[in-house]
């Protein structure tokens, strides 16, 4: 598109149009995105290093950290394994109730988080359905990690499961047909052929889905019970601090999920720009 | 190694892709299913692969129930229509696949795998393009990579779908030559689906014509194409003349000429399909019994062969006659022209009174015979 207006000259009024709109874009980018991003960090910084390293060296902030990294390493990989089941059932098979299927897996993008978290209030809390029968049992869910991963994993449902359907429905089935015809059992056609062909999409999933599983606050907010030290996530002790008025914690903090989603971005931007085209659904077959 | 299909049907949601198929597949034959789209070709394939399953009937290899198989064990290689190639191996591990995926104990070594892909690819002409990823092939060489990987497994059977739907003309034509030495060469038994007569009638020792879920024919390429059985096979296979008759009286009749007796005496009165090909059409100019005025209309020269269309009023239709483009030229032919057309071979079918057509009753006239 760019060449071809590039080759045509275009007149006053339209090159107005096109500088303002792009001054507005970048403007609102400049004011909405990069200015608080980088409030976070100089926030954090406006103590010096030593008080930076100090904050993050405290025991709250080392047990938040522990924490997220645990719910993440428990709500990602089930995850992964839920996604590559359900996009396998949606694209190879038919069954009654398959759209349904599909506007579940939706569900967890347009309901409130803090709905989720109160569902599972509601559900696993000391006054819930199930509260006083689990308690019975020894099993604490509400107040708790369990609680916290399974809130985690009902919002990062959709993340992979999406991105694989998409691409498994371009792709087809042929291959691993051809692969079943030649002798292959069914997991060596999983992992010789089907994964092989969504890696990167798979990949590109997780990144996504742990991202949101590190950064979730509303649903794991709910579920928490804010215990300091015990169930706290970063993004709850985030908050904690702020509202005790340490701002250079608090940024301090924020700085590390900050730095995440950096880094999370440069890796979607290098998947996006060497395996754009596995990405993109856009299956190349023998037409 | 003989397979008896028998009583075969699969319908799926609201329409029946097979529908009471029987055949018997002959050891080292090399069969076509030709039909158009949706006429149940590719689900027999995939039923013979083992990747469908039909509602009832039986498949049998040797007094083996072939359907109790799963579709790994079938020793079944099949080859797409988009060739289905892994995308993320190379050439020669695609071929490589059937025998890497082995469990230990029939798993060739190493080595012989080795060899036995580089064997392959010599037969299918790629020795040299081993080390390619598949999407750096051109389409005749994804076919013969498919090819390659389907025979690697060494298998009883080997099914083709569309081998050249996907080619262009002129490597579809060398290819399909390529393939017809190739199964000589091996002697595999070898089902191939195709919508290309041609293909399928240049290709195979025998043709099975489908339609609508059923065979309609099944014999020699030349039975197909002399002696076809139903009106399908008529129209479907080569070009054809339809022409309405009518029976009265015990005499046949077409465009008001009697073409002989009526082949179906008991029903006084009734009427018929007759079909024609345009090289059973003699064309003369002077009046003969049994010939029909026509006015010439137009000489569509392709090589060899002309067409010629011809108006018949008689008829109130069209009618193609094929004759050699030498001897259009020595009579001098022009558009245009007054000419009598008589036809030399019929294959007719009685009409009920709902106006479908008897295949049983099938019969061919040669009305030249009458003086």
């Amino acid at each position: 598109m760019s060449g071809q207006h590039a080759s045509r000259p275009l007149s006053w009024r339209h090159r107005l149009l096109r500088g303002t709109l792009i001054a507005l874009v970048m403007a609102l980018m400049a004011v909405l995105v990069l200015l608080p991003l980088a409030a976070v960090f100089i926030e954090a910084l406006s103590k010096g290093a030593a008080a930076f390293m100090d904050v993050l060296a405290q025991p709250e902030t080392v047990s938040a950290i522990k924490l997220t990294l645990l719910v993440a390493v428990l709500a990602v990989p089930s995850n992964l394994v839920f996604g590559v089941a359900a996009a396998w059932a949606m694209t190879r098979f038919e069954f009654r109730g398959k759209a349904l299927l599909g506007a579940f897996i939706d569900l967890p993008f347009s309901v409130s988080p803090v709905v989720a978290g109160l569902v599972y209030v509601l559900l696993f809390g000391a006054q819930g359905w199930f509260g006083p029968w689990l308690t019975d049992h020894g099993v604490t869910i509400i107040f708790a990690v369990p609680g916290l991963v399974l809130a985690t994993v009902f919002i990062t449902l959709p993340f992979v499961a999406r991105e694989l359907i998409s691409l498994m429905q371009a792709q087809g089935s042929e291959e691993e047909e051809a692969a079943r015809t030649l002798g292959a059992s069914g997991w060596q056609m999983f992992f010789r052929v089907t994964l092989p062909n969504i890696r990167w999409a798979l990949l590109y999933g997780v990144l996504l889905c742990n991202a949101r599983a590190m950064g979730e606050f509303g649903a794991v907010s709910v579920v928490s019970g804010h215990i300091r030290g015990l169930t706290t996530t970063m993004p709850l002790e985030v908050e904690m601090r702020y509202n005790e008025y340490d701002y250079m914690g608090a940024f301090a903090v924020a700085s590390l999920l900050g730095l995440l989603a950096l880094l999370t971005l440069v890796v979607k931007a290098l998947l996006e720009w060497r395996y754009g085209d596995e990405l993109a659904a856009r299956a190349t077959r023998g037409h | 190694m003989t397979l008896e299909l028998s009583h075969l049907h699969r319908r799926y949601a609201g329409f029946a892709a097979l529908d009471d198929v029987s055949l018997r597949i002959e050891p080292g034959e090399f069969l076509a299913l030709l039909g158009p789209s949706g006429s149940g070709k590719t689900t027999l394939l995939r039923i013979l692969a083992g990747l469908d399953y039909p509602d009832s009937g039986s498949v049998r290899q040797n007094d083996r129930d072939l359907l109790a198989v799963d579709a790994r064990q079938r020793k079944v290689g099949l080859v797409f229509q988009h060739y289905a190639l892994f995308r993320h191996l190379t050439v020669s591990e695609n071929v490589a696949f059937g025998l890497r995926i082995r469990p230990r104990k029939s798993r060739p070594s190493r080595a012989e795998i080795n060899e036995r892909v580089e064997r392959l690819l010599k037969r299918v002409q790629l020795d040299d393009l081993g080390k390619r990823y598949t999407s750096q092939l051109s389409g005749g060489q994804r076919q013969r990579v498919a090819l390659a990987r389907a025979l690697a497994v060494e298998p009883d059977l080997l099914l083709l779908d569309e081998p050249f739907g996907a080619l262009d003309a002129q490597v579809r034509v060398a290819l399909r030559r390529w393939l017809r030495n190739l199964h000589e060469e091996l002697g595999l038994t070898s089902v191939f689906v195709t919508h290309d007569q041609e293909e399928a009638l240049e290709l195979a020792d025998r043709v099975a014509v489908m339609n609508r879920g059923r065979i309609e024919q099944i014999g020699t390429p030349e039975a197909i194409y002399q002696q076809p059985a139903t009106p399908f096979v008529c129209e479907f296979i080569g070009k054809n003349n339809r022409i309405p008759l009518q029976r009265a009286n015990g005499v046949l009749t077409g465009g008001q000429r009697q073409l002989g007796a009526d082949p179906w005496p008991g029903n006084a009165v009734g009427s018929a399909i007759g079909y024609v090909r345009p090289e059973h059409l003699l064309v003369s100019s002077a009046p003969s019994q049994g010939g029909w005025a026509a006015q010439l209309r137009h000489i569509y020269l392709a090589g060899g062969v002309a067409h010629l269309e011809l108006d018949v009023p008689a008829l109130g239709q069209v009618l193609e006659a094929d004759m050699s483009s030498d001897e259009v030229a020595q009579r001098g032919l022009q558009p245009g022209q007054a000419l009598v057309v008589q036809p030399r071979l019929i294959t007719a079918f009685p009409l009920n009174a709902q106006g479908e057509a008897d295949a049983a009753a099938r019969h061919v006239l040669q009305p030249q015979a009458a003086p």
